[in-house]
């Protein structure tokens, strides 16, 4: 329900958006006929950031989340959790500049920074998804004659499913929200479009990447919503 | 079978080592309900897990069907175990089918027979398959998680079942639905089975013997019956209650206790005959049947004697009757209400099978006592 | 070593844009309470009106901060105000709905249904609930809410820095401009200190408009 909704409004804004642009003497025709192979251009580079940044991030954050939610990880793991609550307050602009400081300009760095943003909440989500499985079920499924790694695939990973996709989805906003930002450490993106379109007080330069930029966010959004939605079981997925 | 040899469990906490069970004997017998009883913090439910090996023991054995269980691997062992929890435990994330054969699953059941079993087992507990197999366990009432809870117990047909405090999440009148349930399927399946509870009605109507634990340490281990005649110390007498004998009357059904199912008199019959067996008897009042025996009416005595005629003149109704496969307590009950010493018996279809005075329940109740003083006097 | 001598060099600098910094994210946030929390009300009033209004609000979280400060340019630059403190304003406000509405949505949908039951019986209007049971139970979930949208927004601000709303934000991109590791740690650091001293503040106050739980059922 809460999906289509999305999905329409998604429709409408644009709609509505174009509408407003057209009137300006067909301002969405000019975009498209000086941009479109620098939007082309860029738009793989940004994909490519999203895409590699993300998907590290997720391989590396589920299994770290896992690992931090065994019982004899329980000490460390308080700690840690600590540290990753005030990781995620550190605002996304911060761990940019601080991994360019330390690991220069480019690719790497940008990816690095956005590896470590989207990293944290998927982390926290996964620890805390799995801890918050009640204790009776694991007693339960003890008690049947599971093994742990039986009980963390049967049980607890998939009643935890819910929650850790509620992070990766968190997660990926911060990250899609914070590509653009990558072009300041010079690693390209549709953040070009937009931060030179607003230097030079170029409405379409600016408009050609802030576009785009937008509705790549609620596609990725949109996706990882559908994939929430029906990859969970209907037992433990409050969405169906 | 379970049998318990010098079980003990020491936990070791901040404030020293803690004795939750002291030095426990007991067993078990093949197709019995042992209920452990207690109040919190007695060991029962500790006991309970070390035989699956979820609270390992710090000492003595546990011997399942004459095994010694240290020589099985826990695993495998518990899969050979029915484990039901007070929280019942359905696994939100797998229907209904796939939460009861978790177990035929972990066993490596083909996949056809265990989802042909799941089918069976929702039958026997009163649950249409096609409408719950696809289920989820939060689109099920409370009552029905708990059936599912205790089919998912039984799913690969294990000996022995475990079973802590497994009715003690739902409504009364649910319960009392659901343990009678159990125990006609107990009459079937012919299970070992120990169980945890803290409520001493439920260990008397479910329990072939009650193990009382305080402080670690089983104080008695009697059927319930003699553990309410005969508490062996104040502690059980309090714990049981100062109405113990009247909890006995939910142990005896009327059929034990009634008698005279030849005293009666037919409808057409004659009055004379009526007061002649009265006077035999010395009863004040006799039972009047119909044609094919169902009891229809009484006589008293009073209202009879030196008349002349037919016993339909003279007939009252009868204020109550009991079934025979009542319990005694609801058979007292319907005599306070009514405000009468004795109760006719009728079975199912109303045949009358004799009748019980309070006289007769309270020297039923006795009866314990009375053997009691022979053998000693012996 | 650098870095501490130019930070000291520049306190008051620092003290300034710390200032430009918390003034947008409060002002914004100030007005986000006064709309969002009635809002939030409102819509517990229809379970449609609901869905429409959180389905929009989080739509607008997902666009990327960047592309909206973009989007607000051509439409704010109508009355002249495409660059500054007033898009930076606006979009603080935009963000802040969605954690503020939907916190005061689900705390009043959340209350209790045996305590509205227990007003309604000792005789209370719908506008005296809420204003006696429903609102005082909700203020605790709200300002989970409120310190969601500070901290977001903290971070938020700093990007604005690049359409010229001053702030924090300004330290990292002269830095990341003139390749001045001195200016953009600075920034860096001073901007995530005043997001984690601020997400503890106001957790500091959350706790405090937390009433006590109840003990523990303690379980045999």
């Amino acid at each position: 329900m809460r999906a289509t909704t999305s999905v329409l409004l998604v429709f409408a804004a644009g709609i509505m958006f174009s509408l407003l642009l057209l009137n300006n003497d067909g301002l969405l025709i000019q975009i498209w006929i000086n941009f479109a192979d620098d939007v082309d251009f860029l738009i793989r580079q940004h994909i490519y950031l999203v895409v590699l940044s993300g998907g590290l991030a997720i391989l590396i954050a589920v299994p770290l989340g896992v690992w931090l939610s065994r019982p004899y990880m329980r000490k460390f793991a308080e700690g840690a959790m600590q540290g990753l609550n005030v990781g995620t307050t550190v605002p996304t602009l911060a761990v940019l500049a601080l991994s360019m400081s330390f690991l220069g300009i480019g690719v790497l760095p940008a990816i690095f920074a956005l590896w470590i943003a989207t990293l944290l909440p998927i982390v926290r989500n996964t620890y805390v998804g799995i801890r918050e499985v009640p204790g009776f079920l694991i007693e339960a499924a003890t008690g049947m004659g599971m093994t742990r790694t039986q009980i963390l695939l049967r049980i607890e990973l998939p009643n935890a499913l819910y929650v850790i996709f509620a992070g990766i989805r968190t997660a990926l906003a911060i990250n899609v929200g914070t590509v653009p930002l990558a072009f300041l450490i010079g690693a390209g993106g549709l953040g070009e479009l937009i931060f030179t379109g607003i230097a030079l007080d170029n409405i379409e330069m600016m408009l050609a990447g802030a576009i785009p930029v937008a509705l790549l966010a609620m596609l990725v959004d949109f996706i990882f919503l559908q994939i929430q939605t029906w990859s969970i079981s209907r037992g433990v997925n409050p969405l169906r | 079978m379970i049998r318990m040899e010098n079980l003990t469990k020491v936990f070791d906490t901040p404030g020293g080592d803690v004795t939750a069970v002291n030095n426990v004997n007991m067993e078990v017998p093949a197709g019995e309900i042992c209920i452990l009883l207690g109040p919190s913090g007695c060991g029962k439910t500790t006991t309970l897990k070390m035989i699956n090996g979820l609270i390992p023991k710090s000492a003595g054995k546990i011997f399942i069907d004459g095994k010694d269980t240290d020589t099985v691997n826990p695993v495998q062992l518990r899969r050979n175990i029915g484990y039901v929890i007070q929280q019942i435990g359905l696994f939100p994330n797998m229907t209904i089918e796939d939460n009861i054969c978790v177990v035929p699953d972990l066993l490596g059941w083909e996949k056809a027979k265990s989802r042909k079993r799941a089918a069976e087992l929702l039958e026997l507990v009163n649950l249409v398959p096609s409408a719950f197999l696809k289920r989820y366990p939060k689109e099920l009432s409370g009552g029905q998680q708990q059936r599912v809870g205790v089919i998912r117990a039984l799913a690969a047909d294990p000996p022995v079942l475990l079973m802590d405090e497994p009715f003690g999440a739902i409504d009364p009148i649910n319960r009392a639905v659901i343990q009678d349930e159990f125990l006609k399927m107990q009459k079937e399946l012919k299970k070992t089975i120990m169980f945890v509870s803290h409520d001493i009605d439920e260990a008397i109507k479910m329990a072939d013997k009650v193990a009382i634990f305080k402080d670690g340490i089983l104080e008695q281990y009697s059927a319930p019956d003699d553990l309410l005649a005969r508490p062996t110390n104040d502690f059980i007498a309090s714990f049981l209650g100062q109405d113990r004998t009247l909890k006995r009357l939910s142990l005896l059904s009327v059929g034990d206790v009634k008698f005279g199912e030849e005293y009666k008199v037919h409808g057409e019959g004659d009055l004379a005959n009526a007061i002649g067996q009265m006077k035999e008897l010395g009863h004040q009042n006799i039972v009047v049947t119909g044609p094919q025996g169902r009891a229809r009416a009484f006589l008293h005595l009073n209202d009879i004697l030196g008349k002349k005629g037919v016993i339909e003149e003279y007939r009252q109704a009868l204020p109550a009757v009991a079934n025979v496969k009542e319990d005694l307590k609801t058979a007292v009950s319907t005599m306070f209400r009514h405000d009468v010493s004795w109760l006719a018996c009728v079975d199912d279809d109303g045949f009358y099978k004799g009748y019980i005075t309070q006289k007769a329940i309270s020297h039923a109740l006795s009866a314990i006592y009375r053997d009691e003083k022979q053998n000693t006097l012996r | 070593m650098d870095i501490l001598l130019f930070m000291l060099d520049n306190l008051s600098l620092i003290g300034q844009r710390t200032w430009e910094h918390v003034s947008i994210v409060g002002v914004a946030v100030g007005i986000a309470i006064l709309t969002g929390v009635p809002i939030g009300i409102a819509i517990t009033q229809s379970k449609r009106a609901a869905d429409i209004v959180l389905g929009i609000a989080s739509v607008i979280v997902t666009i990327p901060s960047v592309a909206l400060f973009g989007l607000m340019i051509p439409i704010l630059s109508i009355i002249g105000q495409g660059v500054g403190y007033l898009p930076a304003v606006i979009a603080v406000l935009l963000y802040s709905q969605l954690p503020i509405i939907r916190n005061t949505y689900v705390a009043i949908t959340n209350v209790d249904p045996a305590m509205r039951e227990a007003a309604k019986g000792l005789g209370m209007t719908t506008i005296q609930r809420l204003m006696r049971v429903e609102i005082p139970l909700a203020v605790p979930v709200v300002m989970v809410g409120v310190r969601v949208a500070v901290v977001m927004n903290i971070g938020i601000t700093a990007i604005a820095a690049y359409i010229g709303a001053g702030g924090l934000g300004t330290f990292i991109s002269r830095g990341i401009s003139q390749t001045d590791p001195r200016q953009l740690i600075t920034g860096a650091i001073a901007v995530s200190v005043l997001a984690i001293v601020a997400d503890y503040f106001l957790l500091f106050i959350q706790q405090k408009l937390t009433p006590p739980q109840s003990s523990e059922k303690i379980d045999g």
